[in-house]
């Protein structure tokens, strides 16, 4: 297998999104709403589709905001259908994002098809490519050194992600873990609930282009959910949901160049095979997990608490 | 401000109606809770009695009427209440400790962007202390009993600091120690002049445990001090038609006036 910078690139924007996927994939998974990624990633399709057709230009400031009001109009939908429709919210969002998805199909059909805003690079991204479209970091006269220019998108809603949950640390923890309370303290949940839509919206535009939607709804779900399995405490959590999400990131492109070349398979792609990888770290912790599957088979049978005498 | 709920009453409830897709729950609530009581709200299952403390709180909205804290609208007053939800309404698979819990009471005081510091944390430590699991302070909330929890929820509205404490029923399913830690717990609060409404459902102990009782089927049947209150008659309108639970009143009913 030829190692080059492109490889270094690819591992680069790939490592980049998975992390911006998963810090409001880590709060998703708290509010128990995980699939809410998955809605607000298809239903921010049309949002991207008007916000062309009304600007005609592909500018990152007229997607990321018709993405925003998307994802924020999606949020409403699904809670306004629960309320009014009697449905249970899963049956909500699954109305919701279906039908935003499709309108928003028929939108880049109808009237954007000449141009490229094409569908399936929505689906599965074209991170192959990034590596094609190139900014200069900085120069000097015996070397320069660029990188991708999604690269560059997607570490700024990185880092707006990471500023964002920063800042409202602890109003996200206890908007999570107890909206009523939130609501008498005068933190408003619902805010709360609308900033992660909208960050989950933000993130999930920056990432189309390069990676495609199936490996951003991957990479909000999976890494969160290995790193429930590895520790309870938020900071933690926090921080091996990161790790996973790097960790996929780059076996998934060294699996997607040495797999085909070492079981004589057909052409993988990077970014399926960092959805896979994301898949099989999630079962390694799910086995061997402190809670996993093998230490539950073969453990020593825990001994019962001792009695405490209360008071 | 209204002749019959006037601002020295910690919480006044006037015509207060909450319905859900149009079926009444709570219907025309008129209220008067004194300062310093400690008030039982007791009535059979789907009375409204918890959509009762959620309306007060705005928690849920309210079809017609209103709930003052000391004359005031709630947005104004909440500073001086603390909320004890039902120990179910949360996740207690969520990845925060009992201390962390706790902490979460100071957050109104601390305000938007700032993080907790070494002060919140002593608070916390000091309130899980009062309710007796302090020594439990750094474990992970799933690994706690039913009763140690609904202990860190205490502990929680502890560190409020509040002048009227709202509790959805604190006593639902926990041991007997824990029921006699957080009664007197209740009373120590009562004894520091704090009002404290308690959604309740055994009988048994009303009399024993409140000085004050609102009796509550969708209407408000009867509501005053608990041994003008809690009555037969009174007991047979709020549970109606519910036979098998007569036995239980009589029982309760021999209570009445024992320590």
């Amino acid at each position: 297998m030829n190692w080059t910078v492109n490889d270094l690139h690819i591992i680069l924007v790939g490592s980049l999104c998975a992390m911006a996927c998963a810090l409001p994939g880590t709060f998703l998974l708290l509010r128990r709403m995980s699939m809410m990624g998955d809605a607000i990633s298809h239903a921010v399709l049309p949002g991207l589709a008007i916000a062309f057709l009304v600007s005609g230009t592909r500018t990152s400031w007229w997607m990321f905001f018709g993405a925003a009001v998307a994802g924020i109009l999606t949020a409403l939908f699904t809670q306004w259908i629960t309320r009014f429709g009697k449905v249970e919210r899963g049956a909500a969002m699954g109305i919701v994002f279906t039908t935003l998805f499709a309108i928003g199909l028929i939108l880049i059909k109808q009237s954007a098809d000449h141009v490229d805003l094409d569908a399936s690079c929505v689906l599965y991204g074209a991170l192959e490519y990034t590596p094609l479209n190139l900014v200069t970091l900085f120069e000097t006269e015996t070397s320069i050194v660029q990188i991708p220019k999604a690269a560059v998108v997607i570490a700024s809603t990185l880092l707006f992600n990471i500023i964002v949950i920063t800042l409202f640390f602890k109003e996200f923890k206890m908007a999570s873990f107890d909206p009523s309370l939130a609501k008498t303290q005068g933190f408003r949940p619902m805010l709360m609930h609308y900033l992660l839509m909208t960050m989950v919206a933000v993130t999930t535009v920056a990432s189309f282009e390069a990676v495609g939607s199936i490996i951003v709804i991957a990479m909000l779900i999976v890494p969160p959910a290995t790193a429930f399995l590895l520790t309870r405490r938020l900071s933690v959590l926090i921080a091996t949901s990161m790790t996973v999400a790097v960790l996929s990131a780059v076996l998934g492109h060294l699996s997607s160049q040495a797999l085909p070349y070492l079981l004589g398979l057909p052409e993988t792609t990077s970014s399926g095979m960092m959805a896979t990888a994301a898949g099989f770290l999630f079962l390694l912790a799910w086995l061997f997990g402190p809670e996993g599957l093998i230490k539950k088979q073969t453990g020593e049978l825990e001994k019962p608490p001792e009695l405490e005498l209360e008071d | 401000m209204r002749p019959e709920h006037p601002p020295e009453f910690p919480l006044a409830v006037h015509d207060l109606t909450v319905a859900y897709h149009r079926k009444p729950v709570l219907w025309d609530v008129d209220l008067n809770i004194p300062e310093g009581s400690l008030t039982g709200i007791v009535g059979p299952n789907g009375a409204g009695k918890s959509t009762l403390l959620k309306a007060c709180l705005d928690l849920i909205p309210t079809t017609s009427g209103e709930a003052l804290i000391y004359g005031k609208p709630y947005e104004e007053q909440r500073d001086l209440i603390a909320y004890v939800p039902q120990r179910e309404s949360v996740d207690w698979d969520f990845p925060v400790s009992a201390r962390d819990v706790v902490a979460m009471g100071t957050y109104r005081k601390i305000g938007w962007f700032k993080r907790i510091g070494a002060k919140q944390k002593k608070q916390a430590l000091e309130a899980l202390e009062q309710v007796g699991i302090g020594h439990l302070a750094d474990r992970q909330i799933s690994q706690l009993s039913g009763g140690q929890q609904q202990r860190v929820f205490l502990a929680r509205a502890l560190v409020q600091d509040a002048q009227i404490y709202f509790m959805d029923e604190p006593f639902a399913a926990v041991d007997a120690a824990t029921e006699q830690a957080i009664i007197e717990l209740l009373k120590s609060l009562n004894a520091r002049g704090k009002t404290v409404l308690c959604v309740h459902h055994d009988l048994a102990t009303v009399s024993r445990y409140f000085d004050h009782l609102v009796l509550l089927n969708m209407r408000v049947v009867a509501s005053g001090p608990t041994s003008e209150t809690f009555t037969r008659e009174n007991l047979q309108k709020t549970y109606g038609g519910k036979l098998n639970l007569l036995d239980d009143v009589a029982q309760a009913l021999k209570n009445v006036g024992r320590p």
